[in-house]
């Protein structure tokens, strides 16, 4: 695996953290609740390397 | 537990029902493997890693099927699945796999060229996973797939694709499409090291004729065609003419741009002694103004919208009620394979390319394509080549 890769899936893997810790905090709007979920589901495909 | 968090929780398991759903059937779908029957015309099969070893154990290794003649002669390279979107071009590759009997010359058939392609699907269109062909055995399933490589092969996309060696700057998506990526090199990214392996099957085994097989949109102008570069241009013209005399179809002639990198038919003649071809026929399931992308779509060709379109003088292919079915295409393909060949023999006679047993474009019209497939269960277990 090179560089660029292990770059990518880092930047993945603090995306993923990023919209995790957003769902956690959001008390109010559904919509973006669920929008944090749809956009959370390819990285994790991704960082979990699931072909 | 709050409100919200019994809310959350809800979201979480309907994402986490759709995500497991769906991820089950694009696994299946990469993972499901074609039986292809090699007929009694091959006489080796490799793999297109044996040319580059860098494809070795990738996504993007492929079969080579090699049709030996009892006579030397002249030898051709037939692709088909460039892009995996255009199924004729597989569908006619297996037709000459599974029935071709070759007296002179070699033919050489990678019927998967872009393996990771037929393996990936563009679901943002509505594209069917499969599709089926009717044979007298029962119906063969096929994959459907896309365009371009899949992005968890070759991942990730440049910003801009810069082709090399010409550095002409191409669409990022190209990274990942086995018609922009030639002449590739060894060290590339995945694409490339597919063309590269086939620049170098061509040479190694000296091939005279390489033939690529797409389709293209009923409103695309290059549709219905034989694109080739200068040195093709004879050929490609006297097959073009000789189609359309002696068996009734167009298949017009399109010039190879120089200007635009990367294609097989422009590197392929500027890179090696091969003569290159790319030969399209009409797929309007890849139009944009069509309903539903169905599986009848695919393989029919029939579609309301592009009726009315071409009363309108909007398409650049005769269209009616009987839309462009699948047989058509084929048998258009076949028949332009063959008719390049005869041609080529004819004015070179010591490279004469013989072959039997392959229909052409009214036989595979009223027998339809599946006729000429054969039951992979009743074949022996050596000739069945699973991908």
């Amino acid at each position: 695996m090179n560089a660029i890769m292990i770059i990518y899936y880092l930047i993945s893997a603090f995306i993923a953290a990023m919209l995790i810790w957003n769902f956690i905090r959001e008390k109010e709007d559904r919509e973006k609740m669920l929008l944090y979920l749809i956009v959370l589901v390819p990285l994790i495909l991704r960082i979990l390397r699931i072909r | 537990m709050s409100r919200i968090w019994i809310m959350k929780f809800i979201f979480i398991i309907i994402i986490s029902v759709v995500m497991i759903i769906s991820g089950i059937q694009f696994y299946q779908h990469r993972h499901y493997q074609l039986p292809i029957v090699a007929g009694s015309g091959v006489t080796r099969v490799t793999r297109l890693s044996e040319y580059c070893e860098s494809l070795q154990g990738t996504m993007a290794d492929t079969y080579v099927f090699f049709l030996e003649g009892k006579e030397p002669g002249g030898k051709v390279l037939i692709m088909g699945n460039t892009h995996s979107n255009e199924p004729a071009a597989l569908l006619t590759a297996l037709v000459f796999i599974e029935n071709a009997i070759i007296e002179t010359g070699s033919l050489i058939i990678i019927p998967q060229f872009n393996n990771s392609g037929s393996r990936n699907t563009k679901p943002g269109d509505g594209y069917p996973l499969y599709f089926n062909i009717p044979t007298p055995w029962g119906s063969k399933k096929f994959r459907y797939g896309n365009r371009n490589a899949a992005p968890l092969d070759s991942w990730p996309d440049p910003d801009v694709y810069v082709h090399y060696p010409d550095r002409q700057l191409l669409s990022y998506l190209d990274v990942r499409n086995t018609n922009r990526t030639w002449p590739g090199r060894a060290n590339g990214p995945l694409m490339e090291r597919v063309t590269f392996a086939t620049m170098q099957l061509l040479k190694q085994e000296q091939v005279d004729i390489a033939i690529d097989i797409h389709g293209a949109e009923t409103m695309f102008p290059v549709t219905n065609c034989i694109v080739a570069p200068d040195t093709s241009m004879k050929i490609a013209t006297l097959t073009s003419m000789t189609v359309k005399a002696m068996e009734g179809f167009e298949n017009h002639v399109e010039p190879s741009p120089q200007g635009f990198r990367g294609l097989s038919h422009r590197e392929i003649g500027d890179y090696s002694k091969t003569m290159p071809f790319l030969l399209e026929a009409p797929l309007p399931f890849l139009d944009q103004p069509t309903g539903p992308k169905t599986t009848d779509l695919l393989l029919n060709g029939k579609d309301p919208f592009l009726l009315s379109l071409s009363k309108q003088n909007k398409l650049f292919v005769p269209y009616d009620e009987s839309g462009w079915p699948m047989e058509k295409r084929v048998g258009q393909h076949c028949s332009v394979v063959l008719e390049i060949m005869k041609q080529f023999s004819q004015k070179n006679v010591d490279k004469t390319i013989a072959i039997d047993n392959v229909p052409r474009y009214a036989e595979v019209v009223e027998n339809r394509v599946g006729y000429y497939f054969h039951d992979p269960k009743k074949a022996e277990k050596d000739n069945i080549y699973i991908n």
